[in-house]
């Protein structure tokens, strides 16, 4: 290849390259249009809002997720921590009040990613084992905290934020769009985003360019751990209880969202505004079978079918 | 008999609209060492892939002992006798060396005689003069074993045209003549050997033809005796070149780096100094403990004593974060596994090392100082790419190690090591790495030079110390700097 020619390779890469990145979104508008044209009951304010409402939680969870995967980690216990921290929560806004609250729930969150986080980058465990036991533990103190039973929340205020709305916005769905905003930005526009990125395409060459890798897996382990006390606490606010049973797999769905956004399982690749579209595929999807009533299980299978497409649709299955 | 083992006539193939091949006629004789070269993307492995059965072409004909074959897998091709020893190695690195020998024909009726196996594998890599355990672990062997085994596992096949696709960049002199010792007695036997070497020096010792590629075309081919390294050089880039090794006015200042008593992984009881604009080689075998001690210099591996000295005060350097933050940068072995993320443009590689140049407030990248910065580099360095933009991925080996040294001119870096700076370069790329080389230097660095080719030891260094199984045998001054002097220092005392 002459300069010339390999330029023009270079185009054409980085023209194709520009299209993918824009599937999640069409498929997002394609899927759209699909499910206005299927039922009368979608493209209601009260629908949207409701799903979204309902995506809340999957969105500022994917968010965390879609950074671990990054680095080229995984994150399973994001469901056990959301029903850990929900309960932490719960039961301090009964003892001791809202701030109390706030601290201890932010608190355990963090000590759960520190520990996760501590054992991946420093201790060189597998994130997939590291998580699993985290995943078990922190499901475990729920239970204990709770007792096995879901705590009542009486705080107004609480109740407000899950329920309430701002201009028609549900707070919830207020909440995830800035969490989702700060990630997108942290990403594409700090010095931590591009690390992140770039550890999971190449671990190696970062820490040889004298980056402190370690330091920057730990960290993502803990804002993921921090964002899924948020989703407990939205999770309490909406159903007045804090329950030691919520977030049961919400690691896949997490996970699922960020891969149908085309992020890379080997990490390095995927972007905010991508997993974003995963979330709402894969929340459009259930949602517009509930309406057409669509039974639970076969419903299972379509999402499964689904996933599969939109990845193959990508064509980057290898990487 | 047919002359010639192989005629491929007007072979063309394109990529993507690409024409990489445009029109090729290669003849090549039985029991010929045929030399092929030809700076980075002339063509010489695709057309090689295609001759292995790797590529379909699409058009041409390719002839066999005078017949015309289809090769249209790698399966068809070493049905044909065609066996291939690729650039990037295709060992698994957790299986065993025999293992990895004898992937595809592992069992007889479905059981593994490992006994057998093992001896076998013992055997053929002894007759290729290498002594490899053949249950040890690919990964574990250094990457001049690995490709030994590579050739080793090719031969192993019943081959009459063996192609070599660059088999000495990754080892030392004295392995390279145990490797040629090898092909002579494979010519002898009949085998027609297509080798593509950058490494001109070596061509002209082993080939009895060399045939020239540029641009997807032959630019030339003729008996090695009708040929004069002045003519391929010329035929390859399409012009001349006057010197491989740029001159420089050493201008050699106070000590900057001082290592004692440097033990660790490998080695021990490393001790040497490094001056302002001085260039330093470290020479040796490869697996001699080279790029082990360059790496516990560094940070990157933990070194068990000694002290390292940066400007006359003992620095503590634990990681490779420390030893970026004393000034010291590494450009490693291995660019694509060490050195770059390949799949992010060039401008976020570049600023890499040193990203605290162009962060405002809160961490957040000032993307437009980004860009003039990366851009000035880029020019300054001559990295040939339509943009800074671009992926590494899509760049030459030459100018994706241009990426690298520009990542350590950014970070101000006063100590470079360079571990093997120019392997699987082309020689035009390679010319302009050593001005670069030079630049370091004369911007008041200090540079160690580690590298495997004598020559280029030899060409730029000030000062060479040699280690041997991981103990410094020795340090020759400038004007004692000869390829025999070093070779001397390098296998002397020592029975290997």
């Amino acid at each position: 290849m002459n300069t010339q020619e390999s330029l023009t390779y270079v185009r054409k890469n980085a023209a194709a390259a520009l299209v993918k990145k824009y599937i999640p979104a069409l498929v997002f508008l394609v899927l759209l249009l699909v499910s206005s044209l299927l039922s009368d009951a979608f493209f209601t304010s009260q629908n949207i809002f409701n799903l979204l409402r309902q995506l809340s939680g999957t969105t500022i969870i994917s968010m965390g997720m879609l950074m671990v995967i990054l680095t080229g980690g995984i994150d399973l216990s994001v469901g056990s921590v959301a029903a850990m921290t929900g309960v932490i929560f719960a039961y301090y806004l009964n003892s001791a009040g809202l701030g109390v609250a706030l601290l201890m729930t932010f608190a355990c969150a963090a000590l759960t990613g520190l520990v996760t986080g501590y054992l991946v980058s420093f201790q060189n465990m597998a994130p997939f084992v590291a998580t699993l036991a985290s995943m078990t533990a922190t499901r475990g103190i729920a239970y204990i905290v709770s007792k096995g039973t879901p705590i009542q929340i009486k705080n107004p205020m609480v109740l407000a934020f899950g329920k309430g709305s701002l201009f028609r916005i549900p707070f919830p769905v207020i909440t995830a769009a800035l969490v989702f905003a700060a990630v997108a930005f942290v990403l594409h526009y700090t010095s931590f985003g591009r690390f992140v990125q770039a550890i999971g395409s190449n671990e190696t060459a970062v820490k040889l360019s004298g980056v402190r890798v370690q330091y920057y897996k730990w960290t993502v382990y803990i804002i993921v751990s921090c964002l899924c006390a948020f989703a407990g606490i939205i999770s309490d606010g909406r159903s007045g209880v804090g329950s030691a049973n919520i977030g049961n797999g919400m690691e896949l769905d997490a996970i699922a969202s960020c891969v149908i956004g085309g992020a890379s399982l080997s990490g390095g690749k995927g972007s905010a505004a991508n997993a974003l579209m995963g979330v709402l595929i894969l929340g459009m999807i259930g949602n517009i079978m509930n309406l057409m009533n669509v039974a639970g299980y076969p419903q299972q299978v379509i999402k499964g079918i689904i996933i599969v497409a939109a990845v193959l649709l990508q064509g980057n299955q290898k990487s | 008999m047919e002359e010639y083992c192989i005629r491929m006539e007007n072979i063309k193939k394109s990529f993507g609209g690409i024409k990489v091949l445009r029109g090729i006629n290669l003849k090549v004789r039985r029991g010929e060492i045929h030399a092929l070269v030809g700076e980075n993307g002339a063509g010489k492995s695709t057309l090689m892939k295609i001759l292995s059965g790797a590529y379909k072409k699409d058009e041409g004909r390719i002839y066999i002992d005078g017949a015309a074959v289809e090769i249209g897998s790698p399966r068809k091709g070493r049905e044909l006798g065609i066996g291939t020893v690729y650039q990037e190695f295709e060992l698994a690195g957790d299986l065993s060396v025999a293992e990895n020998m004898f992937l595809d024909r592992l069992d007889t009726h479905g059981l593994v005689h490992w006994k057998k196996l093992y001896r076998r594998a013992e055997q053929a890599l002894k007759e290729l003069g290498f002594e490899i355990n053949p249950k040890e672990q690919a990964k574990n062997l250094s990457v001049a074993y690995q490709q030994v085994v590579e050739i080793a596992k090719v031969l192993s096949i019943s081959t009459k045209i063996l192609i070599l696709d660059e088999p000495t960049a990754v080892l030392t002199p004295k392995e390279s003549e145990k490797l040629f010792d090898t092909l002579r007695m494979l010519k002898q036997t009949g085998v027609s050997i297509i080798y593509i070497s950058h490494r001109l020096e070596e061509i002209f010792e082993i080939a009895d033809t060399i045939t020239v590629m540029r641009d997807g075309e032959i630019t030339g081919s003729s008996p090695k005796e009708d040929i004069g390294m002045e003519d391929v050089i010329r035929l390859m880039i399409g012009r001349e070149l006057s010197t491989l090794y740029p001159l420089r006015d050493a201008c050699i200042g106070e000590e900057i780096l001082r290592v004692e008593h440097l033990s660790g992984n490998r080695f021990s009881d490393i001790g040497f100094s490094l001056c302002r604009g001085e260039i330093l080689g470290i020479s040796g075998l490869v697996g001699s403990g080279r790029t082990e001690i360059a790496r516990a210099i560094f940070g990157a591996d933990t070194r068990r004593s000694g002290e390292i000295y940066i400007n006359g005060k003992e620095a503590s350097i634990h990681s490779p974060a420390d030893g970026v933050g004393l000034g010291i940068g590494l450009v490693p072995e291995n660019r694509k596994e060490q050195a770059l993320v390949l799949a992010m443009p060039i401008r976020h590689n570049v600023t890499m090392c040193n990203i605290k140049k162009v962060l405002g407030r809160l961490d957040i990248i000032r993307q437009r100082q980004e860009k003039a910065l990366v851009g000035d580099l880029t020019k300054k360095l001559a990295v040939k790419a339509d943009t800074i933009e671009a992926a590494v991925q899509n760049l030459s080996g030459g100018n994706q190690q241009k990426v690298v040294l520009a990542k350590w001119f950014n970070a101000d870096s006063q100590v470079i090591i360079l571990d093997e700076p120019t392997r699987g370069v082309d020689v035009g790329a390679k010319v302009e790495i050593y001005n670069l080389i030079n630049q370091f230097a004369q911007r008041g660095l200090g540079v160690i030079l580690i590298s495997s080719e004598l020559s280029e030891i030899i060409g730029m260094c000030d000062r060479v110390i040699v280690i041997d199984e991981g103990r410094q045998i020795g340090q020759l001054q400038k004007d004692e700097l000869s390829e025999l002097n070093i070779m001397k220092l390098a296998v002397g005392g020592t029975v290997r």
